[in-house]
């Protein structure tokens, strides 16, 4: 038989049965399609953090007080201790010759207040090196003045939401406010950006750390955010840092110390594991659209047994009777798969469009996994009972159908 | 009505294997020769035999006509000829060659060249033409589109069917399927025909057509082989054989 003939045949099978062909796409293409974006959104969110955790560069070290024994799993977020990280520790960290920045923090829900309009947010003490170690971007005005490194001065900067609610469309800088009980002068307003981390900067208020050490009347930081000068002498850094603080503290280094790549890492750990949980999931369900296929296809063959046997009572040997229906469903399942990755790409494209900030990203392997299923089964269970077929004397298989009436 | 003579085996006959077929040892004009031929099947835990100890022999250009009552094995009798169906022993030499000792791709190419097959339920694909499913033999020999199209356009010329050429077979009546069925049969111009009760799902008038159409064949030069309940139509053959319980009761020679 010629390839051409072949070709035509099969052609004829898939047009002229238009309504099997179409639901064996559908529940194909279908699976596909579920496998690609449900990793998309796995892999988005993995991208996500890693991005960012990449923001903030890579040379940052936390200083949390307390120490937290335990080294893998998520980082801290809180230490206790009973000795606080002071201000004074802070000051002693920044002689140490590989910190480029420093920027001691301490945080507290503070009560701001313009006019009649009053907001209770997130109040920030902290020094100048805080808005380049974030990467915070001043929109309207000046960051704090120099001098709030180490004095209370009554100056603040605004995140974007809390500067529009308080002050709306006018204008904020020199504006006097209230936070508490204090007055403060508005020397800046942050640029609009997303949130960092889970910490909205878009509604806090930062001050000089001195003045929120009186604000809040406690000397106690937060965390001390260090920026090194190089990464490399990463360990040796840690190393002096809880030798000063040893100094500091009595002979006690009660204080944990975070790096970027250690928190990044955890991440990537944990959401890795999601794409692939997510993943397993997609592949359930492409495990159904198998069985799918399994169904369609079985019911088909034995429809069709009757046709192999007649093909093969025409002449035709086994071996083109199984290149026939092997190529039937190559066709077949290998066009369901790719209208799947396209439909599910397409999908993917709207939901970068409708959610431009998550980056939705199906990984190639799970596109080629998704693939390499969808046409294994295809043709698994589409062949297999044909490639039976064939290999019967052509009376069996043409009493398949038939019901024996030639005996 | 194209007139061409049948008594050659297909000229497209090029393996090996089947030059055997041209052989002198047919000098003896038997086309075929079946002996002590048995097959048994089992129908639940039954054993049956279908076909018990067979000799049979048939010229070229013979008619003839298998009857018998229902399992008697006539269907299996013809099967077997045609090579649809293997016996449990026995030997059956087609144009002198043994046949038993074949590959199924020899055999799938005897049956291409050497036999064409007509059935009580046509057989026709559905999703086919009338003129694609008398294709189809031409197709799995590999000729080419144009020697298709004219072998195709020829034999339904001369069933009759060249109108209904682009229909379907749910387009057709039983007698124009059956003659579908005919034309899809002798496409390939092969020296013996096989016929399963092809009136048996046709009226009265329709039947009629199709066995004048098959004897016209014979005429020409095919040997042709009925299975048949339908006395009448047996008397009509050149020779009866008559099964009973997988032998041979009676094997009638009669004038025409």
């Amino acid at each position: 038989m010629r390839a051409i003939d072949q070709l035509r045949f099969t052609s004829q099978v898939l047009s002229r049965q238009r309504w099997r062909t179409l639901l064996l796409l559908l529940t194909i293409s279908l699976g596909v399609a579920s496998v690609v974006m449900l990793t998309s959104v796995g892999e988005g969110a993995r991208r996500y953090v890693n991005a960012e955790f990449s923001s903030l560069g890579n040379q940052i070290l936390i200083v949390l007080p307390g120490k937290t024994e335990t080294t893998g799993g998520a980082p801290p977020l809180y230490g206790t201790s009973p000795r606080d990280l002071t201000l004074e520790d802070a000051n002693d960290l920044a002689r140490i010759g590989n910190v480029r920045r420093i920027a001691p923090i301490i945080a507290g829900t503070a009560q701001v207040s313009y006019g009649n309009v009053a907001r209770e947010v997130i109040t920030l003490g902290t020094t100048p090196d805080f808005f380049p170690l974030r990467s915070l971007t001043i929109g309207q005005g000046r960051a704090l003045p120099a001098t709030a490194v180490d004095t209370a001065s009554s100056t603040v900067v605004l995140g974007a939401t809390l500067k529009q609610e308080l002050f709306g469309h006018a204008n904020a800088v020199n504006q006097w406010l209230r936070i508490g009980e204090r007055r403060f002068r508005v020397t800046g307003v942050l640029q609009e950006r997303g949130e960092s981390l889970g910490m909205d900067m878009r509604d806090m208020a930062i001050i000089p750390v001195r003045s929120a050490e009186r604000l809040f009347n406690s000397a106690g930081l937060f965390r001390i955010l260090l920026e090194l000068k190089q990464i490399e002498q990463l360990e040796q850094t840690k190393q002096q840092i809880l030798s000063r603080i040893r100094i500091r503290h009595d002979g006690d280094d009660d204080v944990t110390l975070i790096s970027q790549d250690s928190m990044l890492s955890t991440f990537n750990n944990v959401l890795t594991t999601l794409t692939a949980t997510v993943g397993a999931i997609a592949a359930i369900s492409l495990l159904v659209s198998g069985i799918l296929i399994m169904n369609i296809s079985l019911i088909s063959v034995s429809q069709r047994q009757r046709e192999i046997g007649l093909l093969k009572a025409l002449g035709a040997p086994a071996t083109l009777v199984r290149r026939l229906f092997l190529s039937e469903a190559l066709l077949l399942t290998g066009s369901g798969a790719l209208i799947g990755t396209a439909f599910g790409e397409l999908a993917i494209t709207v939901a970068l469009k409708l959610l431009p900030q998550f980056p939705f990203y199906a990984p190639l392997w799970a596109e080629l996994a998704a693939l390499t299923i969808a046409i294994g089964c295809g043709l698994l269970f589409s062949w297999w009972p044909a490639n039976r077929a064939a290999g019967l004397d052509p009376v069996l298989a043409m009493r398949g159908e038939t019901g024996g009436s030639h005996q | 009505m194209k007139q061409r003579s049948t008594n050659e085996p297909a000229a497209t006959v090029n393996d090996p294997a089947m030059a055997q077929t041209v052989s002198p040892a047919t000098a003896d004009n038997a086309m075929i020769e079946l002996e002590q031929l048995s097959k048994q099947y089992r129908i639940g835990n039954q054993p049956f035999q279908a076909l018990d100890t067979i000799d049979l022999s048939i010229n070229r250009a013979e008619y003839i006509a298998i009857t018998g009552p229902s399992g008697s094995g006539k269907s299996t009798l013809l099967n077997m000829i045609g090579l649809l169906d293997r016996p449990d022993s026995g030997s059956y030499r087609l144009h002198g060659q043994a046949t038993e000792a074949l590959h199924e791709e020899q055999r799938a190419l005897l049956r291409r060249e050497q036999l064409g097959f007509i059935f009580q339920a046509f057989h026709l694909i559905p999703r086919l033409s009338a003129f694609e499913n008398v294709a189809l033999p031409l197709m799995l020999a590999g000729l080419s589109k144009r020697e298709q199209q004219q072998r195709v356009m020829q034999t339904l010329d001369q069933v009759g069917l060249s109108p209904q050429a682009q229909q379907r077979p749910n387009q057709l009546s039983g007698g124009q399927q059956q003659r579908v069925a005919i034309a899809r049969a002798i496409v390939m111009q092969p020296p013996l025909l096989l016929a399963d009760e092809p009136t048996g799902n046709l009226d009265q008038h329709s039947g009629g057509e199709v066995i004048e159409l098959l004897e016209d064949l014979n005429r020409q030069g095919m040997t042709l082989l009925i299975v048949t309940h339908d006395a009448a139509l047996a008397q009509r053959s050149g020779r009866q054989l008559q099964l009973v319980d997988g032998a041979i009761r009676h094997d009638l020679r009669q004038s025409r």
